[in-house]
């Protein structure tokens, strides 16, 4: 392996440019194919433009996960106009692809699936690589879908606006009678733009987009947030805070996990583990709520800390609700997984194969339900993980089941880690002042959000300010695991795969 | 059959007694703000710029918030570093107009109950359909546990539907995306007349954390005509249901 082409290091520290070295392509793309045989996954993967005496380039970075190094790797290239795709020898890497398009209006020459993310305007004075008119907004979903041909073959549309109060977003099913041949999915109508109103920061504002970038992971997002300010201005926050995140981190999994499982209970018609878990999943969220104010958790967790303490009489109230909850949430999940009918409707439906999930680079519940060991709270801990977290859930039939499962025994898991956090919270302060960010550096937080790893990326420009910010929700990998689950079932257990995986519209689309 | 009943009794009965008994909400929570009166024309201008989110002003002299662009942020500059506001536990913010969000030292007016005609179409039985337009999803997360047996929504004879042409109104959350103006309004038009909107949330209101990206309409408010607004990131589920109680006339006192 070629040492000097790349940089090694752990995730906390920022990495100044300078000491990333600059690949001409074909270097960048032995690199990164060597990396990802030698057992890496691409955990982000972005570009931002860069002024050249002959124009403009976009530099590309590619952030590598050496998972049981705990070890990150960094490559970056120049390119302009077009570029060789990996995307045939490195799956992992299409839809980052096809972000890379749709932002500069580069083209990854040969790229099997070239098409739009979230319909946006190009970030720079481009030509469009589809063809939009300039200067007008681009239209959702206006690209070529994949088509079955064939007279017994039907297409099945449904979307933006679903049938619940859930986000939008469009699924194009290719039918033979009830069997799904193909899904296809095309999503951005809650693109918001959140990358862009990053820039030229830290902002005041920013900490509240963070934590909307995905309502339902607002810990997991901020946590991430927090850690890359922290990382680029070289400070740690204090232990009795990142414990503080850490129990939060595990609320919010454990509110999500519980309202999943009634989901799906609910979805398979088995009602009492549904209206149970609803109920439960309010009141995780209400323990939240009672640390901060808000049951999402927005407020508790900032830069350099968190906002409010876990002290006193709160600590009582944790401790004597979580042990009520406990009983409730055993009682209320173990019902339907005892259940021979539930069982029945969990097993082997919405299948992914170690291989798929793998070549897709999933992560989260979808990857560790296909039998992937990828948890960063094991692999990248930072924080109050360090040391702390050594049994990651693993499932291996990668089936409904699986996901279910997972969930279930990441509740029981969670409810122990707050018991030993809670008692192990080291006294001091809640936060401590942060630095002004390093110039010149790039840095990457990941934290193990309820999902799955939610990966920060950032680089400063030459006054410390962010040039160019990047957020990668597990969303953004885990919708096409979604799409092969449903190659070869029934229609109509569509509804049962989706709850499976309950991705983010909004975390995807930002 | 036998776990299931004995884990049904178990779990108890859980229905809150709303609105027959207030609910408790967390000490931290933050709901309806006070301004401090007599605040020194330093400080009202320090407060006012303070805020990210352009949710503060200055009206004749006197700090004036608009809840309708307020995040209840944990760490509001204009509260914690100038004293200029504090936020009490009330959660009932729901009102009938955009004006009326706009708070100052006059007393808050909540929201009114429909009119006369709309009461009595709607008074019995509300059907609406949800529209997500752009937010982050916790505004439609915190709708949907209304549904739950905590809320118990249907009994006020409030429902969330499916088809647009089986509702009398539409609840929009988020800032309204570019990408989502057009389902929007086509969701809309396919409800049938006389409708409601219901704007609930600060993006939906005036744009929330994302009013200042060019991808998002400011709310729904230039786009609709709004019957009730009803503020928050995210709006707490009690402060939902009071909205919508209030429209129908269903709140004690
Ligand atoms: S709470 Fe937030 S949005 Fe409201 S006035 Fe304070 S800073 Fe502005
Ligand atoms: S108002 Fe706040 S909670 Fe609601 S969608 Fe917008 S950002 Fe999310």
């Amino acid at each position: 392996m070629n040492h000097a082409t790349l940089v090694r290091f752990r995730h906390g520290f920022g990495v100044p440019l300078a000491d990333i070295p600059q690949l001409s392509y074909d270097e960048f793309r032995e690199s990164l194919l060597e990396e990802v045989t030698a057992d890496a996954r691409v955990a982000a993967y972005f570009g931002r433009p860069v002024s050249q005496n002959n124009g403009e380039e976009i530099e590309i970075f590619a952030i590598l996960a050496h998972d049981w190094r705990g070890e990150l790797a960094l490559l970056r290239t120049r390119v302009s106009g077009s570029f060789p795709s990996l995307t045939l020898e490195c799956p992992q890497l299409h839809l980052f692809e096809r972000e890379l398009a749709e932002q500069f209006g580069l083209h990854p020459e040969g790229h099997p699936w070239l098409k739009p993310v979230r319909f946006h305007r190009p970030w720079l004075e481009v030509d469009d690589i589809w063809g939009r008119p300039q200067g007008e907004h681009p239209i959702p979903r206006d690209m070529e879908f994949y088509r079955v041909e064939g007279e017994e073959v039907h297409e099945v549309a449904v979307g933006p606006v679903h049938a619940g109060v859930i986000e939008p977003g469009h699924f194009r099913f290719q039918c033979h009678g009830e069997e799904v041949m193909h899904l296809e999915i095309s999503l951005g109508y809650q693109h918001r733009g959140i990358e862009q109103m990053l820039i030229g920061g830290p902002h005041p504002a920013a900490i509240y987009q963070v934590e909307a970038a995905a309502g339902d992971t607002s810990i997991g997002h901020a946590t991430a947030y927090s850690q890359l300010l922290e990382s680029l201005a070289y400070s740690a926050p204090p232990p009795r805070a990142q414990t503080i995140r850490a129990i939060a981190l595990e609320l919010e999994r454990l509110a999500n996990h519980v309202g999943d499982i009634g989901a799906l209970a609910g979805d398979v018609g088995f009602l009492p583990t549904a209206s149970f878990c609803g109920r439960l999943r309010g009141d995780y969220l209400n323990l939240t709520a009672e640390l901060c104010g808000s049951r999402f958790g927005r407020g508790l967790v900032r830069p350099g800390g968190v906002g409010f303490d876990l002290n006193g009489a709160l600590l009582q109230t944790f401790s004597t609700r979580l042990k009520g909850l406990e009983r409730d949430t055993r009682g209320a999940i173990d019902l339907c997984f005892d259940s021979p009918s539930v069982l029945a409707r969990f097993e082997g439906t919405g299948t992914v194969s170690t291989d798929d999930a793998e070549a897709l680079g999933l992560v989260g519940v979808a990857a560790r339900a296909c039998g992937l060991v990828r948890d960063s709270r094991l692999h990248h801990p930072l924080g109050s993980w360090a040391g702390g977290f050594d049994t990651p859930v693993i499932e291996l039939d990668g089936d409904v089941f699986a996901r279910s499962n997972i969930r279930r025994r990441e509740v029981y898991a969670s409810l122990e880690l707050i018991k030993q956090l809670l008692k192990r919270l080291p006294a001091g302060e809640i936060s401590s002042p942060l630095g002004s960010l390093a110039p010149d550096s790039l840095a990457v937080a990941l934290c193990e959000g309820w999902r799955g790893e939610v990966v920060h990326a950032a680089i400063t420009d030459s006054e410390g300010r962010i040039g160019r910010y990047k957020i990668v929700d597990p969303s953004f990998h885990n919708w096409s695991g979604l799409a092969m689950a449903l190659r070869g079932q029934q229609i109509s257990d569509f509804p049962l795969c989706n709850k499976s995986f309950n991705l983010s519209y909004c975390g995807f689309d930002l | 059959m036998l776990s299931i009943i004995r884990e049904r009794l178990r779990q108890g009965h859980r229905t809150a007694k709303y609105p027959q008994i207030e609910p408790t909400l967390p000490q931290r929570f933050r709901g309806l703000p006070r301004v401090s009166e007599n605040l020194s024309p330093q400080t009202l201008s320090a407060a006012v710029v303070s805020c990210p989110f352009a949710a503060l002003s200055d009206h004749e002299g006197e700090l004036q918030i608009d809840l309708g662009r307020c995040l209840f942020c944990a760490d509001c500059p204009a509260a914690i570093e100038y004293g200029a506001l504090t936020f009490s536990n009330d959660y009932r913010l729901a009102t009938s107009l955009r004006e009326g969000l706009l708070l100052n030292d006059e007393a808050y007016r909540l929201a009114d109950k429909l009119g006369k005609k709309m009461h009595k179409l709607f008074g019995r039985s509300l059907k609406l359909r949800q529209v997500s337009a752009g937010g982050c999803n916790a505004c439609e997360a915190d709708i949907n546990v209304l549904g739950t047996l905590v809320f118990d929504l249907g009994r006020f004879g409030i429902q969330f539907v499916a088809s647009p042409r089986h509702a009398d109104g539409m609840l929009v959350t988020g800032p309204v995306t570019e990408n989502m103006k057009s389902a929007l309004l086509d969701t809309y038009a396919a409800i049938p007349d006389p409708k409601l909107v219901i704007a609930s949330g600060a993006c939906a209101i005036a744009g929330g954390p994302f009013c200042q990206s060019p991808e998002v309409n400011h709310g729904i408010g230039n786009l609709l005509s709004v019957d009730l607004y009803i503020p928050g990131c995210p709006p707490h589920p009690y402060t939902v249901l009071d909205g919508l109680l209030r429209l129908l006339g269903k709140t004690p006192g």
